[in-house]
Formats: structure tokens, sequence, C-alpha cells
């Protein structure tokens, strides 16, 4: 298992890293010991040096590949997701192949996690063991160069995918933005005013979305869901389900007359969140782009009862399409975006805050539509009879989140919401508010500023969590009021606080179907249901999978200016890929051996992306490389054992256990651990 | 393997990662400081579904007392599901080594995400005092035997395997 026919020259490199390896790990016997015990492996240099990573050490490394005609490098350093790529390169940089070199982290594995000097030392000379016999395995590689469609999909049309739909498409770029909706704009669309700047949220957004309708390089398409995506970073084929609209847009002029005439009332759930009525055939909003209604087919009579039609009788341009379908398109892209946002949290289980139970509790959204002036009530702040302007009102906060019963998670958003919320009733009704908190989180520009402004306006703070909503008085000045009660936990007194009004400013949730979406597109998914990027901290936009990069609310809550910044990281980084024209892939993939395929087909069922085609012709498999992201599983899994897996081949793999288990090294060395 | 009687037991543990989750606990519990026992020494997979049942056997036959084998929780795998492979390899795995005579006990899975430092190093401890009291294996010089022992160690098996189903 350890010898090759020609015997390779190996370079063992032992960092000190400061103290941090050196200081627990005796490096210079480590490094004596691999000179000696691993000579018959092909070690010809061991050498230990401050800092490897340094310019010197890296140069200490090319030095002895040019002097001594290295053909294989071990680093004994830190974690390989550090420095993989510096010694790689320093080894590039030197004319040996950069997958020649291999890094075996003695620092976060070792020196870092134990106190015992005497065993640390015998596992690094473990560790570099097994990073020698296995190195003699490794092959010179390249990167498999794919080209990049120029194109981009970006799925949601939320103020982050509209952002990163603009950005491309300002640079030139075809993009395809998908909504589900019949309009563009999501959640910030239902907004009135925005925090901490309460400039109006439509005023902010409308020419956007206008922009983006309007943009020569954005194809739209509103009223459509993503049913499949196929492919790879460059070139993915997105199948699309455009439903039918019921009608012919290129006819269509949006005068408005078929849905003033429409005389079938539906309550609109979606974006006057159950505050207020829509007809059959009806636009969300009228700032909606694109301009064309939809015919809800559910609740539309003509659909129903099979007669009606009286959009079609009035509609000047003879554009409405009873029998229209819903039309299957494909479009090929390089990237994709997903900003597909976010749920509210139902307050319904809550049952103790009384929500859908006491007619005067209100959700955060239902809120936001009363008060946009061209919501339900006009703009006026009224209790659900639709008349009465409310004299105390209270602002419930962290519902549904920060929360071990429902999502631990902060929201992020809802103590700034909460604090417009008080500001938008005092400034509309002069009621007195009162905020009951757990705590104040204002972390972001202008947000600190925005709460004092609060506290000098005489909005009243209570810090304690709400036990309960209810209906039930005790005291006469509580009749007819809803009693808020709740432990003030800065006096240590219990409060039964009456209002008019409660506000549940309930916290975000993920899309209910985030998991099918990242499934769609093979990507992670926390368990929570926010879709994982490549890094918690250095990489927030790009995902696990190449070309599949996430904005706003899809990857965790967040506030606007967040959103639309992620929005437009995602398309920077994607005009990245599509500036370079062709991306070089990690070349660690599976290959398939056609002479040892039995064509038994075990592997074609173990890919996850589906990478492994079967020709039926010659009765074998074969890796579509573009496709494989190298996991291996089908290596493990072909019973004949003609799948390679480069980089982490069955002899490199076997051969590192040998390594680790000192089995290669002469009998009267090898240790106990 | 020295076995002074005075000194405690060290099993030595091959421990297989993936890249993505197990390797980062691995690597968050060092750059956190987190201390654990030095019996373990890690392989590097791409994916726990790289994990051919070959390499863990090889171990054993190598002279390891024990194998871990961690990869992403369930859900999270970066290959969106390879996991649950290297899931029913490892139940396989088990059913095995109690045929071939080997303690059960000695195989572990442990679901590690990339923030999990603290748990992997503890993990780590109890796996290695668990080992600790299952003693040496030695299964490379001890791995050849009678007929009749091998044939008796397949039966035991059998039946272990029967109160399982059971």
């Amino acid at each position: 298992m350890d010898k090759k026919d020609e015997k390779e020259k190996i370079g063992v490199y032992v960092c000190h890293c400061g103290t941090n390896i050196a200081g627990v790990i005796n490096v210079e016997e480590v490094s004596t010991w691999a000179a000696e015990n691993l000579k018959d492996q092909g070690v010809v240099i061991s050498r230990e040096y401050k800092f490897m990573c340094s310019s010197l050490g890296q140069e200490l490394i090319q030095k002895d590949i040019k002097e001594l005609g290295l053909t294989r490098v071990v680093v004994a350093a830190c974690s390989p997701h550090l420095h993989e790529k510096t010694f790689r390169n320093a080894c590039k940089g030197a004319g040996l192949n950069p997958y020649l070199c291999e890094l075996v982290s003695i620092r976060e594995q070792d020196s870092w996690v134990h106190t015992d000097k005497v065993a640390a030392t015998e596992k690094a000379k473990a560790i570099i063991s097994g990073g020698v016999s296995r190195v003699v395995y490794h092959e010179a590689l390249e990167p498999l160069h794919v080209p990049i469609h120029p194109a981009t999909l970006v799925v949601g049309g939320g103020i982050a995918g509209i952002q990163a739909a603009l950005e491309i498409a300002d640079a030139g770029f075809p993009v395809y933005l998908v909504e589900r909706e019949p309009s563009i704009g999501g959640h910030m669309a239902q907004f009135d005013k925005t925090f901490p700047t309460l400039d109006c949220s439509a005023c902010i957004l409308t020419p956007k979305m206008v922009d983006a309708g309007n943009h020569p390089n954005i194809t739209l398409l509103t009223y459509s869901e993503v049913e499949k995506v196929d492919g790879y970073v460059g070139s993915f084929v997105a199948t699309i389900r455009k439903r039918a609209r019921s009608l012919r847009e290129a006819d269509c002029t949006g005068c408005g007359i078929c849905w003033e005439k429409c005389p079938k009332k539906v309550v609109d759930d979606v974006f006057e969140a159950g505050m207020g009525n829509r007809k059959a055939i009806y636009v969300p909003f009228p700032q909606a782009v694109p301009k064309y209604p939809v015919i809800d087919r559910v609740n539309c009579t003509y659909y129903i009862k099979g007669t009606c039609k009286a959009c079609e009788k009035f509609c000047p341009t003879n554009c409405i399409d009873f029998a229209q379908q819903d039309e299957i398109l494909t479009v090929e892209v390089g990237n994709v975006i997903l900003a597909t946002g976010w749920d509210l949290f139902d307050t319904r289980r809550i049952t103790q805050y009384g929500y859908g139970r006491l007619p005067n509790v209100f959700t955060s959204l239902e809120f936001e539509r009363m008060s946009n002036s061209a919501g339900p009530t006009g703009g006026n702040v009224v209790l659900r009879d639709g008349k009465t302007e409310p004299k105390v009102v209270g602002i419930v906060h962290c519902v549904g989140s920060r929360d071990k019963n429902y999502n631990e998670y902060c929201s992020s958003i809802c103590c700034m919401q909460s604090l417009k919320f008080a500001h938008l009733v005092k400034e509309k009704t002069g009621a007195e508010v009162y905020n009951f908190y757990i705590d104040i989180r204002t972390p972001a520009k202008g947000y600190e500023e925005f709460y004092h402004r609060l506290l000098e306006e005489g909005t009243h703070f209570i810090r304690g969590k709400v036990a309960e909503i209810s209906d039930a008085t005790r005291l006469p000045s509580e009749e007819g009021k809803l009693v808020i009660q709740v432990e003030d936990t800065l006096t240590g007194n219990q409060l039964r606080v009456p209002v008019d009004m409660a506000i549940l400013s309930a916290g975000l949730e993920p899309r209910h179907d985030s998991k099918a979406l990242a499934k769609l597109f093979g990507i992670s998914c926390s368990a929570d249901g926010w879709l994982i990027e490549r890094h918690p901290k250095l990489d927030p936009i790009a995902t696990m999978t190449d070309g599949i990069y996430i904005a706003g609310c899809v990857q965790g809550p967040k506030d606007i200016p967040a959103s639309v910044a992620q929005g437009a990281a995602a398309a920077a980084r994607v005009m990245g890929k599509i500036q370079q024209k062709e991306i070089a892939l990690e070349p660690v993939r599976a290959t398939i051996h056609e002479e040892q395929c039995s064509g038994c087909r075990i592997c074609n069922n173990l890919c996850p992306f589906n990478a492994i085609l079967f020709h039926e012709d010659r009765m074998v498999s074969e890796v579509n490389p573009a496709l494989c992201q190298g996991c291996g599983t089908c290596v493990a899994g072909c019973p004949a054992g003609a799948i390679t897996g480069t980089g982490f081949s069955n002899e490199q793999i076997l051969s590192q256990i040998n390594g680790l288990l000192l089995l290669n090294v002469p009998k009267k060395q090898a240790v106990a651990a | 393997m020295t076995d002074k009687p005075e000194t405690k037991f060290e099993p030595v543990i091959i421990g297989f990662t993936c890249n993505w989750c197990s390797y980062r606990a691995a690597d968050m519990a060092g750059t956190a400081r987190m201390k654990y026992a030095p019996n373990v020494r890690l392989t590097r997979l791409m994916c726990s579904g790289r994990l051919d049942p070959t390499f863990v056997f090889k171990a054993f036959a190598g002279g390891a007392d024990a194998v871990l084998v961690s990869g992403c929780h369930p859900g999270d795998c970066h290959y969106i599901n390879q996991n649950y492979k290297a899931m029913r390899r490892f139940h396989l795995m088990k059913r095995v080594l109690v045929q071939m005579g080997i303690e059960p006990g000695r195989l572990k899975l442990l679901w590690a995400s990339a923030a999990e430092g603290a748990m992997f190093a503890r993990e780590v401890n109890s796996f290695v005092e668990e080992v600790r009291a299952l003693g040496p294996l030695n299964w490379n010089s001890n791995h050849v035997h009678t007929a009749d022992h091998v044939m008796s160690v397949v039966a035991e098996g059998h039946e272990h395997e029967a109160e399982v189903a059971a």
C-alpha cells in the first residue's frame, strides 16, 4: 500500500504558529522524527519554522521544491480550511501542481485542544504520518473550466429581489425576475412608513418596482413559480410555471373597469392581511407592477357556476380569456439569486394573546395596512368596528420570537417596528401608548435616536413579557377594555393595563415552503427553515452550491436596509461570475472507469445531484463532471469499485488510515498514543 | 500499544469527518480552545456518504480500538441527504461488527454541526471513556482464530441480531 513504482520526494514542514503549536507540541522533535521515520515513505526533508504561512515560510517550501526537486509537500500547521489555499498557491508558484500539497491540522486538532504535551506531540507525529502516507497517492489535478451563461434567475420580487435584479440589469445582463404573487413589491409594498426615517414605504419602493417592470434587461414573470431546476453553475435550466392570469396581457391596458364591474368580493388575506376586500378579478394594490389584473379562479363566479363574465362584457379591449392555460417556460441562466422572503408568525398559536378571539387584538401586518392611507381604513387607526379611535393602545413585542415555545431567535425588526407603530398611533390618534418589551434592540444607524425620540414623545415602556391579553375585567375602570397582564420586571410589580387596542408585534418566520425551495435548488436549510449561507460571517450571500446566492429574509430575519444590501451584494457576486465568462471548479469529482462498470445503476440513485447518466447502449454509467459536487457517496457505494473519487480516492484514504495508525513506521518507533 | 499494568489504557481511535460540518466542529473546538482527550485521529472526507465500510474495517484491522464516524445533522447535509446513506451504512456495519466478534460500542456515529465544537469535544471524551472501559481490541494480532471459534462468534452474532430484531 505504501509503495509505488517510483519513489516520491516529500517535504514535511512543521509550523510553530508562534507558540500556538510550539507551546504544546515539541515541533523540533516532531520534525526530526518525521525525517528519520518517514524516510521509507519518501520524506527527503523535514523542517520546522516559526510561521510557515508567512512569505518567508512559503519561500522556504518553494526553495526546497526547486532545489531538492520535491514532488510532494506536507505542511503540518492549521486547519486546511484556513491555509490550504495559501500553501497550494505557494507550491504552484514553485512549479508544483497545487493538488500535490497536503495540509494537516496539528493546531485546531491537536495543540489547541490538548494539554498533555507528550500525548499531543505523539498525536502530531501520527497526523503527519497520515498526511505523508496520503500525499503519496495525490494526483496532479487541473480545475474544471465551465462557461457562465450571462442571464440570471432572481426568485422573489420583494425589495431584495428587485434590488438584485436592477443591479444586474443595469450592468447590462439579462435577468428573469420570478414572483409568485400577481405583483412584485413583496412585504415592503404592504407597509405604511419605514423606520427610522418614517419615509413612506410606497414612495421609495414604487419607483424601483416601475424600473424593474420597464427595464429592457428584466423579464418579469409574476404569478409564476419555479418548478424545476437542472444543471450547475454557469448553465442552469429552470422550468417556470406562469400561471394563467385569464387575460391576454398584450391587449390589457390596466384600465381597471373589470375589477370595478366584478360583482364578487373576496377577503384579501395576502396583501390586506385579511383587513380588506378585493374582487375576484384584481390587482393586489394600485401601484402593482405589472398593471394587469388576474382572475382568482377559486373565487370567480364564472369558474364556480359557469355564468357571470361581467369582466369580459365590460372589458374595452376584449382581453379576458377564460380558457387560458398555464404556460410552462424553460429558461437558461448562469446564476440564481433566491430572495423569497418571510412569512409572519401566526399569532393564533399564542392563544393567551387572544388574536382571532378578541376583535381588538391586531397583528403587526394588520396595523401596517390600517395605518396605510391606501389601506382598508384609509389610514385611520380605528378599532375593529371601523370607526372608534382607541384612547389607549398596547404594543406587545417579541410575539413568537425569543420564546422557547415558538422561535428562539430574535426577529430583529420587531423592536423598531413597534417603536414605529407607537409613533404612528400617537401621531394619528393622540392615544396613550404602552410598549411591552423584553429588551429594546436598536442596533443600526439612527435606530437608537429613534428610540429616544419615542421616549421623549411620552410613549410608556414597560419591561416584561406579556402573560395574557383578556377581556375578563375585574375593576370598573377595565369595563369594555382589553386587559394586558404583565409583570414589570424593573419594579417587580404585577400590572393590569387596560387598553382599547392591542397590537402584536409578530416575529418573522421562514416561508412555509422554504424547505421545498431548498430542495428544489439543492441547497441547505437550517432546522428553523432559513436557508444556510456558505459562511455566517465571511460569505453570507453565497450558498454551498456554486452559482446559487441568497439575499434578504430568506437567509434570516432582517430589516429593509440589510435586505437591500444583500440584494446588491448578491448581484455583485453574480456579475463577478458573469464577467469571468468561465469559471474554474474544484476538481474534486468522481469518475467511472467504464471497463469496470457493470451497469448495475446503484450509483445512479445514490447521487443527489443527478450527475450520473446511464448509457443504455453501452450499459455503463458516466459522471457529468460539471454536475458532480464531489461528495463521494457513489465511490463508496460502487460494488465493483469502478468509481474513483479525485482527491479522496480509496488509496489516499486507506493509506492515510495506515499512516495515522503508524503502520508505515518501523516497529520500534511506533509509539503508544 | 505498550501494556504496562500501572498506566491507564489509552485507546487509539480513528475518526472520519465530513468536510463541511463535523470537520468544522473539530476546527471550532480548536478555535475555542476546548480541551478533549488526544486519542482521536481524524481523517477528512468530503461527505460522510463517502465512508466506505472498508475504511472502518481496515482501521480496526490496522490496530484502531474504535472508530468515530461523524457528519452533518440529518437535514443539514451539504450534499442534500448523503449523510442518511452514511447512517444506513453505519447500522449495517454495526451488525457486521457483531458478527465479527467486535463490540458494536467501538463504532460511534456523531452528528455535529460546524457550531457544535463543545458538543464534539464532549462526545469525543465520553467515547474515549467508553472505549477505555471496553479495553484494547488488538484485532490485528487477534483476528486469527480456529474455525470453531469463528463459528461460535458468528452464532453469537446471529443471536444478538435476533434480539435486536425482536
